[in-house]
This record gives C-alpha cells, structure tokens and sequence, in this order.
C-alpha cells in the first residue's frame, strides 16, 4: 500500500524555491499532467453516475431501486460479500503466516519463498482458475483422479465448482497482498519486547501470539480489507468457477448487463454500490494503517532476533512448500501438461504428447497473434507513459509545485477504489458516442490500464521522490537548467531503480489485466486475456494454456530484467 | 435446323458461362483489391480456421480475419460496434436464425443471393435474399460409454429427468449458444417450461459454448451431455474420445446456421466472394467431410456413420419465433440453473 503523502518533513518552499517558481517555464507542463489526471478519473465516474441516474426520459432512481430490490442481483450482492469475507480471512492466515516466517524465524529457503509468493502474486487470477478447473474438477480433475486411485473411494475429494472452491482459488491468488503488508511490518518490529515475553516465561507460541501478532494487527486488518477488496473487483475467477455452478457475483453480472439488449443503465447502477464499498472499505484502512499506534516499530533502533524452530523447520517448511503449491507448482505443472497434450485429462505419454497447440495458437489461429501484439505494445506503451505521468504527478505532490497540488494524490490514488469493471463501463458510456469514439481501438483500452495503473506507478514514484533531497536539483537549476530538465538529469537518474520497478509492475498489470478488458475489446482490438476468456468459453483447453504460459514467462521475464536492471531485489517489498 | 438450334444454344451457354466468369473474375479481382474480408462466425474455432485456410489457398491474397465467439457474443459485438458507429465486419454468421430477423429489421444487413441456392430447401432460405443457412447442426444427447454403461444410457429427453443423473449432466448456455438457444425453444415448444424446471433439480455442471459439452463428456468430467453440437460431438468422437451420440425419438432441434453480409461491410465484395466460396458445392462437401456438418445443398453427401437428417424426426425452429422470444428464453434459463 502506498503511504499517505502527509509528510513534509524539509519540504516547505524556501526563499529561493519561491524565486525560482516565478520563473518557471515548464508551468503548462505539470498543469497538464494534473490536469490529464483529474480527467481519466472523472470522466468514467461521472459517466457511471449520469447513466445510472438520467435518461431520455428524465432523472430517475428506479434503476438504484430494482439493484436493491430484484432477488437477481440481490443474490448476486450477497454472493460477493460472502466470498470476499472469507477470501480475506483466508488470505490473512494465510498470509501472516507466511510473512511471519519467513521474517520472524529460522526458516531455510527464505529467497525461494518471497519468490514463489510473487509468483502467485503475478500469477493471474483468472489463470489460476482455469489451472484448477483441470485439478479439481469433481470427475476428470487431476487431484480426484489421484486421490479415487489412491483410495478406491467414489466421491470426489474436492469439486472446484463450488462456493468453497472459489473461495480457496480467489484467496490462493489473493493472500500475496496480505504477505507483502505483514511482512513490511514484522521486518520492523525490534525483538526486544519478544524477549520481555520470553524472560517473563512465555514459549514461542504465547510470545508470537500476545505480543507480535497485537503489534502486527494493524496490517492484519488492512491485509485483510486488502485481500477482501482484490476478490470485490475479481472477475475471471468467478466467471470461469462460479457461472457453472450456477454462481453469480456482482462482476459477472454486470459483465452479464452488456448482453444483448445492453442494459448499460443498470450496469452502472450496480456499480455503484461496489464503487462505494470500495470507497468505505480504502477509508478504514487509511484510518487503521495511518494511526500508527505501534510506536514500538522501530527504524533501527532495537534488534531484530530470529525465532528458531530446531528440528521443526523440517514440516514447517513442508507445510510452506505444500501452500505454495497449491498456488504455483500444480497449476502451472497442469497448465504445461495441457498445453502438451492432445486430451489433458490422459496421461502425457508419447501418444498423448503434441506440440499442435502452441502451431495452432502462434501460427494458425489469426486472432491469437493480433491479441499477442496488442497486449505487448499495450503493455510497453502504458508501462511507459503511466511511469512518465505517475512520475510527473508524484514530483508535483512532492515538491508542492502549486497550490492544491497534493490534493492530486487523491487523484492518483482514487482508481485504487475502482474495480476494474466499474471503470470499464464508466468509459465504455463515455467513449462509444462522439466526440470521442475510443471504442473500437486499443485506445479505450489504454485509457483503462493508464488510469488502473496510476496508483502503483504513483506510490512507487512517490516513495521514490520522497528519499531524494530537492538541494540536488536546486544545483542543477542554479547553474541554469529549468524544472523539467533538473528532472531530467538529476533526479530520475537518482530515482532510476524506484521507476523501473514502477515500469515493471504497470507491464505486469496490464498484460493480466482482464475485468476491464472484458467490457472494453472489440473484435479488432482484443487483448491476450480476453482470447483466453474466450477459448475458455469455447472448452479449448490446449491453446487456452499455452497463451496462458506465454503470459507468466513474459511476466517472469520482465520480473527478472527489473531486477538486473535496477540491481535490487523487489521481491515482495513495499508496493 | 436442329444443327443450327443446337449451335445456337450451345453460343448462348457458352456465352453465359462466359459472362458468368467474367462476372466471378471481376468479383476475384474486386475483392483481391480490397485484399481481407472479416467474418464474425459462430463455428467452432478448429473449423473456422479451417475454413479460413480453404478460402485464403483458393484466393491467395486475400486474407480471412476469423473472429470466433458464441452466437449471442457475435451479436452483441456487432450491435455494440454498429452503435458507436464502427464498421469493422464484413460477414455475420450465428446459429441463432433470429438474429438475422432482428438484423434485417434494423436495415443492418446486404441483400445478396449466391449461385445455386434456389436447390437449398425453404429452411435455409430468406424469402427476401438477405441472408441463407451455409450449414446446419442438431442439438442431441451424448453420453461417455467408458463411463455409462449402454443399458443405463439416456436414450431420450425425458430420461435426462431421472434423479439418478442429478450431478452428472452438463448442459451448454442459451444465453451464449445459438444452436442452444434454438434447442432450449425446440423443447419448450415440446413439454413447456417445466422440463427445464425439473432438468434443473438435477444439479447440471453449465458451460457456454454448444462445442464444450463435447470436452466434458469426453474427459469424464461430467459423463452425460443434455444438450450440445452434434457436428463438435462427432468430431471430437472421431478423434478418438469416448463418445456416443443418442438422436432422441421424440424429435432433434435443427439448427439452421445463416450467413449474411453487413450493410456497412468495409470489403463488400471480399464478402460476396467468401459467401460465393462458402455456399458452392465443393465448400458445402467440405463442412459434410471435415466438420461433420450438415448442409442444404441437396447433392452433398455425408460420412456413412451419420444418420441421414430424413431418417430423423427433426425439430426445425422459426426464425422469427426465435427472434420473439430470445429475452424471455435467456430469462427462464437464467431462473431455472443460477447463471
């Protein structure tokens, strides 16, 4: 989670900043990027607000009416608030205790570890289901197979097509954000007041229990609004493993609104109402994370001293490996077995082997190579312009370049409380009637992903700026540069390994990006996410998991590019 | 006299056959111009390509951008896009026969009549030449022998009602499949509304797509399909999964595939040349051979382990009860199976 941009601690304009502003030349330059900004964000949601409350006929609150009303989406509202509940409950245990061992303890492997959590982290959501539709169908997945063989039994042992099911595939993929908070926050917590615990004769566990976790609960709380929000705005993971079920949630039925006849009205009446718990929920972290009750965690003051298990770390680390599985070995071991099979649900022998699916998805079937290229150039141009806005909005609030600058930081912040699919039908509204038809091109798309993505490249942007001193580009701008080019050429340089991780995480957003893309493709721009849909729709189960490795290895490579790039481990630190 | 009479006619055909090829060499070259035709098809993917690449080694140069969705997606992206005013598709082919009612209402559609259609039967044909049924399919009951034993197979639709099924059917969505869609007012028109109701007691696993049903029956996941292409079943069959496909007594939904051009259609003649292409004999032979489709070409002939539609007692749907009804069929579906 990005900090609030409260702190202006050696900030306040000096005598010469206010010189130096009246000459500012590059003035028009920071007023659009503020300008550009406040339009992405207002548009859409204006647009939701006036389809959902007037048309031809006038203003009207009917449609609010039937969205509490109609037992459809009454159900559907409820549907959503169960799965997010425990989604989030699940992530946090999860989560925390992950986070807790791998910071608090003398567990082995912890590299591998933080790796694999950001290999769930990017893996998509959508993705992961689709991997478990193969593991855990009732009848043909892979795991009930193993387990009837292995004990003769008739019944299934787990049917992913369930409530339960989707739940634990939802939290599989949502628990990373859970970890990245707790273990930020465990990493801080100095030791001393554990060994208090410990010399008043505390065991490990009591200690863990009465003093750690209390001084984590903040971020558990704000772990768990988190995990719960990221399962809110889901959309693949409950149309590939809640729609055969039977199960609606809210995105699919907005998602289920843009049939044919459109119901475009009722689309954004029902988004309201998760626009607003959205909006609720954010506040109340802000309000549990920002009071930072817990002086105890400490910059650098008291030490930190690992937990040791002894002869435990054997299951403790097998009970980690067995988690991470779930999340990462078998759904991409079932995803390269489909993609190189001829039937997935047989034994990969040599009969069964085939390579047809990737000729089939790289070089017969047309509209995966268009996909491949527009997810690519939409990834590269939106990873690249979000990281020059973001940096540009982030230097404004950083440096306060004209009044009411850091009141864009709510700007830059604000899509964090859009789900994707509520965006895409704010600008789905706005921009399918003239003046400006970007329906039908990659353009709406990239509206979408540059204002979904704002807020991570502005949070990584901001922390960024905030640890470099603005003297160095009084310097430059002494000896004569202006704003822009003191930027330029001292403070990005500076900022270099904060940006490319911001490039690299905007990349990794879009190419995954589906509950937006969803509502926003037409036949001739469609993004590899939603050809995967698609094909799931279809039951082409091969092609579907060949573009789906092609998503995690440009993922993973990218991931590792950064980390060459920017000579730093970004492994599940603060994001 | 006669030698004379026979010259004559013989000029005269020879004539007509010129012009006539003169006519398709003006069309060829016409759409070589514009150089792509976009076809916005319901088919199976694996065959749409397919047939893509016919077209694309018969007319080198013109390239066919296939673009693969359920009936009521196709439909839904040609309204959206029409609706904000783009023009992008060329062709639009769904296995709902009501769209094309809608279609020619709203003025959206091109009047075209390929060569040798007058021979197709009257299901296959729109009485004012907008649009006409390049392929036909029936919506039948398929089951996994490897899974069901033969004797407990169900052989009707009335026996898919049986509780001891409850959990182990899959049907495919009329809110995403034409031939769905056309199957679910087949049988409504044939035992109403609560065969549905009482379908739905039986726990059916839902997919979308009329082809998906084919996957899950063969891989086990679900042993009995209620519904489902049968031309996707064949096929699947035929390479080699454990299928069987039941033609239920009591009658099979037809399913009558049309294909029309877009009134906008940026490469117009591209798109009378594909549908010249797609409704000759050859094309028609094609779609019996290779898909496991059937056609209305009455000189097609098609793989000896298929039943000949005549044999059938077929369950054929009006385009504009199709039409009429599309809300409500979607609606009651919805009810009855959650999604």
């Amino acid at each position: 989670m990005p900090a609030s941009s409260t702190d202006a601690v050696g900030r306040a304009p000096t005598a010469s900043w206010a010189v130096l502003q009246r000459w500012d030349t590059t003035l028009p330059v920071w007023i659009a990027a503020a300008l550009l900004l406040v339009f992405l964000i207002v548009l859409p949601l204006g647009s939701i607000f006036r389809a959902s409350l007037w048309d031809e006929t006038g203003f009207s609150l009917g449609r609010y009416l039937e969205v509490f009303t109609n037992a459809v989406f009454l159900k559907a509202i409820w549907n959503t608030v169960v799965i997010s509940f425990w989604v989030g409950v699940i992530s946090v245990v999860v989560g925390a205790l992950l986070a807790w061992l791998v910071t608090r303890t003398d567990l082995p492997w912890k590299k591998p570890i933080r790796a694999l959590v950001m290999a769930s982290f990017v893996t998509p959501p959508f993705l992961g289901a689709f991997a478990w539709t193969l593991l855990a169908g009732p009848n043909a997945g892979a795991l009930n197979k193993f387990y009837r063989s292995l004990t003769g039994a008739e019944d299934a042992l787990f049917n992913i097509f369930t409530m339960p099911g989707l739940i634990f595939v939802m939290a599989l993929y949502s628990f990373p954000y859970v970890f990245s908070m707790v273990a930020n926050v465990c990493e801080l917590i100095s030791s001393d007041l554990e060994d208090a615990a410990e010399i008043l004769g505390a065991n490990k566990w009591q200690t863990a229990w009465t003093v750690t976790m209390p001084l984590a609960l903040p971020a558990l709380v704000g772990g768990f609004i988190l995990a719960f929000l990221h399962s809110l705005s889901l959309f693949g993971a409950p149309a590939i493993l809640g729609l055969p079920a039977g199960i609606h949630t809210i995105t699919t039925q907005i998602w289920a609104l843009f049939q044919y006849p459109p119901r475009l009205d009722m689309a954004a009446a029902f988004s309201v109402p998760l626009l607003l718990a959205t909006m609720v929920l954010i506040a109340l972290q802000k309000k549990i994370l920002g009071r930072r009750g817990f002086s105890t965690v400490g910059g650098k003051g008291g030490q930190k001293r690992l937990i040791r298990f002894g002869w435990g770390r054997v299951p403790v680390l097998l009970l980690v490996l067995g988690i991470l599985s779930l999340s990462v070995f078998l759904p991409y071991w079932i995803l390269l077995k489909a993609a190189l099979s001829n039937a997935w649900a047989m034994p990969l022998t040599w009969d069964n082997f085939t390579l047809k699916n990737f000729s089939f998805a790289f070089f017969e079937y047309g509209d995966t190579q268009r996909a491949i290229y527009n997810t690519f150039k939409l990834g590269i141009l939106t990873a690249t312009i979000g990281t020059l806005v973001a940096t540009l909005i982030a230097y404004i609030t950083n440096r306060n370049l004209f009044r009411g600058a850091r009141y864009l930081t709510f700007f830059a912040l604000a899509p964090l409380v859009i789900p994707g699919i509520v965006l895409a039908v704010g600008l789905f509204i706005a921009y399918t009637r003239p003046p400006l038809v970007l329906y039908g091109t990659i353009w709406i798309l990239f509206v979408a992903y540059l204002t979904k993505e704002m807020p991570i490249g502005f949070s990584q942007a901001e922390s960024t700026f905030k640890s470099i001193h603005p003297e160095l580009e009084d310097a430059s701008r002494i000896i004569g540069a202006n704003r822009l080019l003191s930027l330029k050429d001292v403070t990005v340089p500076l900022a270099r390994s904060g940006l490319i991780a911001a490039w690299s995480f905007i990349f990794i957003g879009v190419i995954r990006e589906l509950s937006a893309s969803i509502l926003l493709f037409s036949p001739a721009s469609k993004v590899v996410s939603v050809v995967i849909f698609d094909l799931k729709e279809e039951g082409q189960v091969g092609v579907i998991s060949v573009l789906g490795i092609l998503l995690l290895v440009a993922s993973f490579a990218v991931i590792l590019a950064m980390q060459w790039f920017a000579g730093r481990d970004v492994v599940a630190t603060r994001e | 006299m006669r030698k004379s009479l026979t010259f004559l006619l013989f000029t005269l055909s020879v004539a007509t056959a010129c012009a006539a090829f003169a006519q398709d060499a003006a069309l060829i070259q016409a759409a070589r111009k514009e150089g792509k035709v976009v076809w916005h098809t319901s088919l199976a993917l694996p065959s749409s390509t397919a047939i893509a690449h016919y077209f694309q080694n018969k007319y080198k140069g013109i390239e066919v951008e296939v673009h693969r969705n359920g009936s009521q997606r196709v439909l839904q992206r040609f309204m959206q896009e029409t609706s904000a005013g783009i023009k992008n598709a060329d062709l639009i082919h769904t296995s709902d026969a009501g769209h094309f009612v809608l279609l020619k209402d709203k003025e959206l559609l091109l009047q075209y009549t390929p060569k040798g259609v007058e021979s197709f039967p009257a299901g296959f044909k729109d009485k004012n030449g907008f649009y006409f049924g390049m392929r036909a399919t029936l919506s039948v009951i398929a089951h996994n022998p490897k899974i069901v034993p033969e004797k407990d197979a169900p052989n009707s639709w009335k026996d898919l009602l049986n509780s001891k099924w409850n959990g182990k059917m899959v049907s495919a969505h009329p809110g995403y499949s034409g031939i769905i869609m056309t199957h679910v007012l087949a049988l409504v028109n044939l035992y109403g509304w609560e065969y549905f109701r009482d379908l739905a007691r039986n726990k059916l696993h839902l997919v979308q797509s009329a082809n998906d049903p084919a996957g899950i029956v063969a891989s086990g996941e679900r042993p009995v399909g209620v519904n489902g292409a049968e031309y996707f079943y064949y096929k699947t069959l035929k390479q080699g999964n454990p299928i069987k496909i039941v033609y239920p007594k009591e009658g099979v939904p037809l399913v009558v595939s049309p294909v029309a051009i877009a009134k906008d259609a940026p490469h117009p003649n591209a798109a009378k040349l594909f549908t010249e292409f797609i409704f000759a004999k050859e094309s028609q032979q094609l779609l019996a051979d290779k898909e496991g489709l059937y056609t209305g070409h009455p000189e097609v002939t098609y793989p000896a382990d298929k039943p000949k539609l005549k044999d059938l007692k077929l369950l054929p749907a009006d385009p504009d009860e199709l039409e009429k009804r599309n809300a409500e069929i979607k609606k009651r579906f919805v009810e009855f199976f959650g999604a």
